[in-house]
């Protein structure tokens, strides 16, 4: 396993990183541009932009 | 011990749980399941059978209720309990749990129509504030200061809301003068606070409120803790206003609401209280009792 776990950005391209192995599901935010991202798939990881804040969402 | 924990985003807050169960050692395994993925034989439990309990942490209310009550059919103890997060997630169904146990809360009127609701906001007074009953994050709340902003939001939520947005939920507004307060209640016992700050009347974070630690002392604690009891709940946050009426030794504590998945990012750091350990040991100790209660062998 290598020692930094990383995929990359699909709105900038820049390298998204995790500090442990991201589950599906998981969300993060690229730190150079912003976005909300969401792991779609593990091996290899993937990402997609996260869904907007649906209506029965929430506490 | 084999403990699921339910979720349909992995956000910071089920990262936090998953290091918190990690950090109690290895007599735990906790399974993260997305829910998203997973369907339910009413008529064969089958995986759902090995757990001793499932920790709800799904965003979505339809997620949370609609599985708990599931696997509760399974056997399966949830936290929160299926009963917890249909009265927490239902603004109308919370007060009437508060109000049946005395806990004072906001002055709330309920009515099922336009010519009702109009009438209860006058009776209320302005401003009003008018709520869906069901929905989080501050998201539609509205603050009505005469008569024609009245008849405007009724009239928007009869027309275009949902059949949930016809029940209009009726509130005086509270003078919290720019701030309220959560509190963290874990299995029962108040234990952390924060008292959340803003210049806009919504003093919610996820609507950009400040957020600073606060003593979890006095009324704040007792009322947390019986309102945390009337829903029933294992792990919920009580959100609580000050009013400045209503005691004649100065202002007092009402409870709003009671908030059955709540986040704690934000909270470790300001209250210094490890919110996601004190969960974990609490989700910990309800499954080892189910395990006993089930003469199940360790």
């Amino acid at each position: 396993m290598p020692d930094t776990i990383s995929a990359c950005c699909p709105e900038c391209d820049a390298a998204v990183t995790f500090a442990k192995s991201p589950l599906n599901g998981e969300v993060v935010r690229c730190t150079d541009c912003g976005v909300e991202l969401e792991v779609t798939n593990t091996d290899p990881i993937t990402m997609e932009l996260a869904p907007e804040v649906e209506e029965d969402w929430g506490e | 011990m084999r403990i699921a924990m339910l979720y349909t985003r992995l956000r910071v807050e089920e990262r936090m749980l998953l290091d918190a169960f990690e950090q109690l050692g290895p007599s735990v395994t906790v399974e993260p399941v997305d829910v998203r993925t997973e369907s339910f034989d009413l008529a064969d439990p089958g995986k759902w059978v090995g757990f001793d309990l499932a920790l709800d942490r799904c965003v979505s209310l339809r997620a949370s209720a609609t599985v708990t009550r599931v696997l509760e059919r399974f056997g399966v103890r949830c936290i929160n309990r299926a009963s917890t997060i249909e009265i927490a997630s239902d603004k109308l169904r919370t007060s009437l749990a508060l109000e049946a146990e005395g806990i004072p809360t906001p002055r709330t009127i309920i009515a099922v129509e336009q010519t009702g609701a109009l009438e209860a906001v006058e009776r209320i007074g302005y401003p009003a504030v008018l709520k869906p009953t069901v929905g989080s994050w501050g998201r539609l709340l509205a603050r009505v200061n005469d008569r024609d902003a009245a008849e405007a939001v009724i009239e928007h939520r009869a027309t275009l809301g949902s059949s949930q947005q016809q029940v209009h939920y009726i509130q005086e507004h509270i003078d919290k003068r720019g701030a309220d307060y959560r509190v963290f209640v874990v299995g029962g016992s108040a234990v952390a606070a924060i008292a959340r700050r803003s210049e806009h009347w919504v003093t919610n974070t996820a609507r950009g409120a400040k957020a600073e630690g606060t003593e979890v002392t006095g009324e704040l604690g007792v009322l947390s803790q019986r309102a945390s009891q009337a829903v029933g709940g294992d792990v919920v946050a009580v959100d609580l206003f000050e009013s400045p009426e209503g005691n004649p030794d100065g202002r007092r504590m009402l409870v709003n609401e009671v908030n059955h998945s709540m986040e704690f990012r934000n909270s470790v750091e300001t209250t210094g209280v490890n919110i996601p350990l004190l969960v974990a040991q609490h989700a910990i100790s309800i499954a080892e009792s189910c395990r006993s209660t089930q003469g199940v062998g360790t």
